[in-house]
């Protein structure tokens, strides 16, 4: 690391310092959550959460936990930033975004507190790059208020499943349909576009189900476009677990694993559409 | 001409031994994309309504004939008193020179930084050092390449240009618009021999790249 391109010593040690060997372990999974140009990040001992919103009705989480990093110092309870998602990608990914085998770029973040940028420095094969990014205010996020002992209806599928189904979505409807129930068709996506009306059943006993647990029928709709994003996450993911409860809020959680095996996840939650609810009535 | 298999040239006159064409790029390139294959490849300039470039691509063919190609690309000819126009720039006196990084590093970089600033700063001293950088209100990005090495050039008077007494560690800069140098770096399909650039400070960023028996010069004026 070259001593010109490390930031003036301060008395202080940053707010929030990690390194990573691999910056593929944090970006691919930033990228899974990256549909909004801001998110805010929120570090404790325990690693780092970035969250996006969009619309005030679906919310992207990425958990990235402590153990992932080769170090993590987090000097204050927690650390909240708000960043622009899309710079910040850009910077992790400056030496190129796909993976030549054996290569990998080399990552140390720090953070010296509220109100100042966001210090990367990246390095591969020798070449250092160096990135200040300016964080902004950060602001309210939105609680979905999801709780475990609510959930209604619970379904874990292998990734693999969804995948094709989801990549293939009738993006002329404006809704897409969940049916959950204990009985046929117990998981049903449908989508009502220019052509027709489209649905997608999954038997409970399919190889691809790896758990089942619905109590109730339940039909919600969702708007499309803001479980589109989601995709990303899912073509990362091995499994996925897909929750409602009793308002018909959706919880997606994604089980990714990386490169070196280890286990991330990412969630995505997403109130019900509230016209498509209405226009029922 | 070692380029060429047979070369024949006659121009306007013996001291001026030199034809200037003007073409729509996008003509020839078409043309040499159905070369690719080609077991022969001919360019002749004609003049049988208007000024052509005859291109002849000889592809392989199953039968004894061979099957020709044929393409007649429109040309401008350029009358000699608008030859000045068109001289190749001297290689400026710059203040520094130094040999470019791995291509594929510096296209990687350069494309991000693309997404993240319309200008680009690039410094270099005659230490081997280059720096890439950009700024903008939202971020600042710099990427440290080293031990590059500086080409030797002798001036004029034998010395090398170091000998002038130029600080080894001071950095020759200049701002230039950064889709240009993306575009520079996307068209190189092909390692070359020898990749260098010269600097004049606050004007012009001088590019060389040197195949076996070509070379290609870019010349980037620097912005405000």
């Amino acid at each position: 690391m070259p001593l010109s391109a490390q930031p003036p010593a301060s008395a202080e040690p940053p707010v929030l310092s990690a390194s990573l060997d691999n910056a593929r372990h944090l970006s691919s999974l930033l990228r899974a959550v990256h549909f909004q140009d801001h998110a805010t990040c929120f570090a404790t001992a325990n690693g780092l959460r970035v969250t996006v919103e969009a619309a005030k009705c679906v919310q992207a989480n990425a958990f990235i936990q402590a153990e992932i990093f080769q170090e993590f110092a987090v000097q204050e309870e927690s650390v909240t930033f708000r960043i622009n998602l899309s710079v910040l990608l850009d910077c992790l990914t400056i030496f190129g975004a796909s993976s030549s085998p054996g290569t990998s770029t080399a990552l140390r973040m720090c953070y010296q507190g509220y109100g100042y940028p966001l210090m990367l420095f990246l390095e591969e094969g020798g070449v250092v790059t160096v990135c200040k990014i300016n964080t902004q205010e950060p602001e309210e996020l939105l609680d979905f208020d999801f709780c475990s002992t609510k959930v209604v209806n619970k379904i874990i599928l292998q990734s693999e499943g969804l995948r094709e189904a989801f990549a293939e979505l009738d993006m002329t409807s404006e809704v897409l349909q969940i049916t959950m129930s204990p009985d046929k068709p117990y998981f049903r996506l449908s989508t009502f576009g220019n052509a027709g009306s489209a649905h997608l059943d999954y038997p409970r006993d399919s190889d691809l189900m790896e758990a089942f647990h619905c109590n109730q029928t339940q039909t919600n709709r969702y708007k499309i476009s803001l479980l589109k994003p989601s995709t990303k996450a899912l073509a990362l993911s091995c499994k996925v677990s897909i929750r409602t409860d009793a308002r018909g809020f959706l919880s997606l959680q994604y089980m990714i694993r990386n490169e070196d095996g280890q286990v991330c996840f990412v969630e995505y939650y997403c109130c019900p559409d509230e016209e498509a609810a209405e226009a029922e009535l | 001409g070692n380029f060429f298999d047979e070369f024949q040239l006659e121009g306007v006159a013996a001291e001026h031994n030199e034809i200037y064409l003007e073409l729509v790029p996008e003509n020839l390139s078409r043309a040499l994309k159905t070369a690719q294959t080609a077991k022969t490849f001919k360019i002749k300039l004609t003049n049988k309504h208007c000024p052509c470039l005859r291109v002849a691509v000889e592809l392989p063919s199953l039968s004894s004939s061979s099957r020709i190609v044929t393409h007649d690309i429109p040309v401008g000819v350029i009358p000699r008193r608008l030859w000045n126009d068109f001289r190749e720039p001297s290689v400026p006196d710059f203040d520094v020179s130094i040999y470019l990084p791995a291509l594929k590093t510096m296209k990687s970089v350069v494309e991000r930084m693309k997404n993240l600033s319309n200008f680009i700063v690039i410094e270099a001293n005659l230490s081997g050092e280059m720096n890439l950088k950009i700024e903008t209100d939202l971020v600042c990005v710099t990427t440290h390449f080293k031990d590059l090495g500086n080409p030797p050039w002798a001036s004029e008077d034998g010395c090398q240009s170091s000998a002038r007494g130029r600080d080894l560690e001071s950095m020759a800069e200049a701002r230039i618009d950064i889709k240009k140098l993306q575009q520079l770096l996307a068209g190189q399909q092909v390692n070359p021999t020898k990749a260098l650039c010269n600097i004049v400070s606050q004007r012009v960023v001088h590019f060389v790249l040197l195949h076996e028996d070509v070379s290609l010069q870019y010349f980037i004026p620097a912005l405000a």
